[in-house]
């Protein structure tokens, strides 16, 4: 608490966060479930994630917190489980871990007020084969402030894939704040993706940390396919030689969905590698922002990165933001970033017409082209499909119109 | 099959076509030639609809039907198909998935199901044959880094997987080299029945010597300054369009 009341909520005039105004996000009067109210449902009897592929180990947050369902995974080789539960079981390693992301207030804001979260340990040399599903959902019959955490441990050689699923289910407006930070020792590889499938009154505040070390591997991806107010600051770190992260941003939005990605990837080592991709298409009032950020520290020499932001509005009153940045003080680099933002061609959309194509299908086939290789960067195929199919769905029919097509195929609770 | 009447058009309030008669039958080849600006691509837009270009009076039925009422993809659909003269590029839209959308839409104008992948791929595989397009090229992107000579040949290959009654070709023939102009030709001949009918804009008698027109119109200004035979395209070639300035335009 100390911590955010000398530093104070972020503001508009901090640079990092111009975009978003955290402190309009945290006016409304919200509810926080301090007293530890017990969960009035199974989320595992009424949110089964059906997707084909997907949801053969799923852990569930509700609200913030974790569902006494799930099976905690304890093997030694992987744990997965409440954070409570592995402060108790491992306590060394948890105060080794816990907390160790350098954040800004927001952090120290859910810091201050998490009760509980996920950890995920991947023990040395341990390859998990089957994908570790976390589903998160937004509860409550009144505004609820919901704040939760992540913990994901990689240790030396170990291999593993995480999926985040953010769903909604309640109609009241809520907020949370998330906390993700994840280790990477010494050659391991770690596939983590988060997809935001909520509504127009849910918005998420997340800061994501990684810290790669030698030889480890990151693939990030963020899709964003509905949400209200969303805000993502990523920050990933290189302190290890020949790490390398391939980050892809996915951002469908609407109506007045205001989406801000806000993403640093500091190269501190040589012979690091980072490809970033982040993609927007904005339809209705919506509003987006990207702020990216390659750092190239002076012993970073043959840093290899590249960092392209490119944007639709496909309507006239979408609005997009955005900065590419790039800061080398290395001199042996290879570096390059850049961002586009664009409407819809007519040069191309009276093509397809002239071809027999009418409009809608031509704006459905250009939009579906804009967001298709962002999508063929998701390595997990189950997740490739399910999301090219969504995203057509999405340009097809709109929000609202998906019949069950949300991600999980899920039910209202 | 085509009517055109009295047809006067204009781009951001310049008119430029100022009173078009023309009528194309089935089984025709027409020729239109004429200097720049005199309207020719004005008159191919007109006809499939582009909305850059406005129609301020005069009628134009296809098969007896108002083709003005007409949307651009209804046209498509009705059999009036335009080679482009600068092909457009479309990244990320795949040759296939976009061959597949616009026929898929005409069958389902004319009441059928979409198309079989089978049958499509086969369908896909003859029309490319006919026309000499390399398999990797309608893997990729539409016209995305296509070479001048292969966009020109994307379009009559778009043209045999279509099967228009009508084909414009809006000089198709400019920037080919002597052999993709033949094969580019070659291409549109097979595809030539008793029941189509093409609009070929050229500069170039060469053209010409492929596709053997049965009339030859020569605008000027707006106008269709006057209709012959082949030989008349052969005189343009030799002596300009300067003498025709002179005379009266053919109603």
């Amino acid at each position: 608490m100390d911590a955010l009341i000398a530093s104070g909520l972020p503001t508009k005039k901090d640079e990092r966060y111009k975009y978003t105004d955290i402190a309009a996000a945290l006016e409304p009067d919200f509810g926080l479930n301090l007293s530890r109210l017990p969960l009035s449902f199974d989320p595992r009897q009424t949110y089964r994630c059906r997707v084909p592929g997907l949801g053969s180990r799923v852990h569930y947050v509700v609200g913030d917190s974790v569902a006494e369902s799930n099976v905690i995974v304890d093997d030694g080789r992987l744990f997965v489980g409440p954070m409570v539960e592995f402060a108790q079981r491992y306590p060394d390693l948890f105060r080794a871990y816990y907390n160790k992301v350098e954040g800004d207030s927001l952090t120290a804001l859910n810091t201050m007020l998490v009760q509980d979260g996920i950890v995920i340990r991947v023990a040395k040399g341990c390859k998990v084969d089957d994908l570790l599903q976390i589903v998160n959902l937004s509860v409550g019959n009144v505004p609820m402030l919901a704040n939760r955490r992540q913990l994901i441990i990689m240790e030396q050689g170990a291999e593993a894939s995480i999926l985040c699923c953010n769903h909604s289910a309640t109609g009241c407006n809520n907020l949370a704040t998330e906390v993700v930070e994840g280790y990477l020792a010494n050659g391991s590889h770690l596939q983590y993706y988060s997809v935001e499938e909520t509504s127009d009154n849910c918005n998420l505040l997340n800061t994501t940390a990684f810290m790669q070390h030698e030889g480890s591997n990151l693939e990030y991806g963020s899709i964003t396919l509905n949400s209200g107010l969303l805000r993502r600051s990523v920050k990933i770190e290189f302190d290890g030689s020949n790490a390398q992260t391939t980050v892809s941003g996915l951002v469908l939005a609407h109506g007045t969905s205001h989406i801000d990605n806000n993403l640093l990837v500091a190269h501190n080592a040589p012979l690091c590698r980072s490809d970033i991709l982040y993609k927007y298409v904005l339809d209705g009032s919506s509003t987006g922002a990207f702020a990216g950020k390659v750092l190239v520290n002076a012993q970073a020499q043959k840093t290899d990165s590249q960092e392209t932001n490119a944007n639709l509005c496909v309507s006239p009153s979408a609005r997009m933001f955005t900065q590419p940045m790039l800061e080398i003080y290395a001199d042996d680099v290879k570096c390059n970033h850049g961002s586009t933002v664009g409407q819809l061609d007519d040069t191309a959309l009276f093509y397809m017409a002239q071809r027999g194509i009418t409009p809608e299908e031509g704006r459905l086939l250009l939009q579906q082209s804009f967001a298709w290789d962002v999508l063929q960067r998701i390595d997990l195929l189950p997740l490739r499909q399910r999301l090219i199919h969504m995203v057509e769905e999405r340009f097809r029919r709109g929000i609202g119109a998906c019949g069950d097509c949300v991600m999980c195929g899920g039910n209202e609770i | 099959m085509l009517e055109i009447r009295n047809i006067h058009a204009s781009v951001e309030g310049k008119e430029i076509l100022k009173g078009i008669n023309l009528t194309v039958k089935a089984g025709e080849v027409h020729v239109l030639m004429g200097p720049n600006g005199s309207g020719k691509s004005t008159l191919s837009n007109v006809i499939v609809g582009n909305p850059q270009y406005t129609v301020t009076a005069g009628t134009i039925t296809f098969n007896g039907r108002d083709l003005l009422a007409m949307p651009p993809e209804d046209r498509s659909h009705e059999g009036i198909f335009m080679s482009y003269q600068q092909p457009v590029e479309i990244p990320g839209v795949s040759m296939n998935n976009f061959m597949r959308a616009a026929v898929n839409a005409k069958r389902k104008y004319q009441g059928l199901p979409p198309i079989g992948g089978g049958d499509f791929l086969k369908m896909v595989k003859e029309k490319r044959e006919l026309v000499g397009l390399d398999a990797d090229l309608t893997r990729r992107s539409v016209n995305e880094g296509f070479s001048g000579g292969e966009k020109k040949r994307n379009e009559i290959f778009q043209m045999a997987m279509l099967e228009p009654q009508l084909a414009i070709l809006d000089e198709t023939d400019s920037g080919l080299d002597v052999d993709a102009l033949r094969i580019v030709a070659e291409g549109f001949n097979r595809l030539r029945t008793p029941q189509t009918a093409a609009i070929c804009i050229t500069h170039y008698q060469r053209m010409l010597d492929y596709i053997k027109p049965d009339i030859v119109h020569v605008m000027l200004d707006g106008r269709i300054m006057r209709t012959g035979g082949p030989d008349l395209a052969y005189r343009i070639e030799s002596e300009g369009f300067d003498w025709l300035k002179e005379t009266t335009p053919n109603s």
